[in-house]
């Protein structure tokens, strides 16, 4: 699944299916499962559909009418944080229970 | 109004900003193919999403090319499941990780009989991986591994 589409045309993977979303929603719109499954069944039936490598299927769904927020995507400045070397957590209780230990702290899970 | 052309935009914006061009990952090859053997609903599937998707319990990504993976088992608990990224916006992902890690969603088509079933577990990282050379000798690698391990027939990626 993508929601850039030149830059999977340029990575040129064997199949596609491009979502013409906003960066961070490659999958859906928060709290919107029927959408969420539609955009899903549209994006693995390429599995059975598609014949050739490189082939990109383009979903039928918009964000929204007017499409403004493509305006403003790297329009300007830089919107990225700084980006730190030690772990960020969500939250607070995420970095206690991490660091306590416990099954999911194991080191395998995180090789 | 079509797409939007990230690269151009990202290269203008950078230069913009004084920073150094980024060489973006060209493969001009025919990738490689393998078809599908048997029809999805038969199929179990594989995923990997690269939006920094970890679990509560678990240690989280960094930021600074952290090329590391979780695993997350694929009867996990929604609530469980938490994003860390520096380069998009995660309120989406935060309020429902669906949005870059679709499990619900893979879950309720396996019950539909729209797919055969999911691997016991999906694999995430955190893809603001500057150096693409380091994706290709190193994550892409242990990836691949990981999902002959699964005995997946096909896999879905999710990235950001």
């Amino acid at each position: 699944m993508t929601s850039a589409r030149d830059i999977t045309l340029a990575v040129n993977p064997p199949r596609a299916a491009f979502l013409d979303f906003p960066l961070g929603y490659t999958a859906g719109k928060p709290h919107a499962p029927d959408l969420q499954r539609r955009i899903l069944v549209e994006a693995l039936s390429s599995f059975e559909s598609m014949t050739a490598p490189g082939s990109m299927k383009d979903l039928p769904f918009r964000w929204s009418e007017d499409e403004e927020w493509k305006a403003k995507a790297f329009a300007g400045g830089d919107d990225r944080k700084p980006r730190h070397d030690a772990p960020q957590y969500q939250d607070e209780e995420d970095r206690r229970l991490a660091e306590e230990g416990g099954p999911r702290s194991c080191p395998v899970c995180r090789s | 109004m079509g797409p939007v052309d990230y690269i151009p935009r990202i290269r203008d914006n950078y230069a913009r900003l004084g920073y150094k061009a980024y060489n973006w990952v060209v493969n001009p090859d025919t990738a490689p193919w393998t078809p599908l053997r048997k029809p999805l609903s038969q199929c179990r599937l594989g995923l990997a999403a690269s939006g920094g998707i970890y679990a509560a319990g678990q240690m989280a990504f960094h930021h600074k090319d952290d090329t590391s993976l979780r695993e997350i088992p694929t009867d996990i608990g929604t609530k469980e499941l938490r994003a860390t990224h520096f380069a998009y916006d995660l309120s989406g992902a935060r309020t429902d990780p669906n949005v870059v890690f679709p499990i619900d969603t893979l879950r309720r088509l396996v019950q539909e009989g729209f797919l055969g079933g999911l691997a016991s577990r999906f694999h995430t990282f955190m893809g603001g991986i500057y150096s693409s050379r380091r994706v290709v000798e190193d994550l892409a690698p242990r990836l691949t591994a990981r999902f002959l391990e699964d005995g997946v027939d096909a896999v879905l990626l999710v990235p950001v």
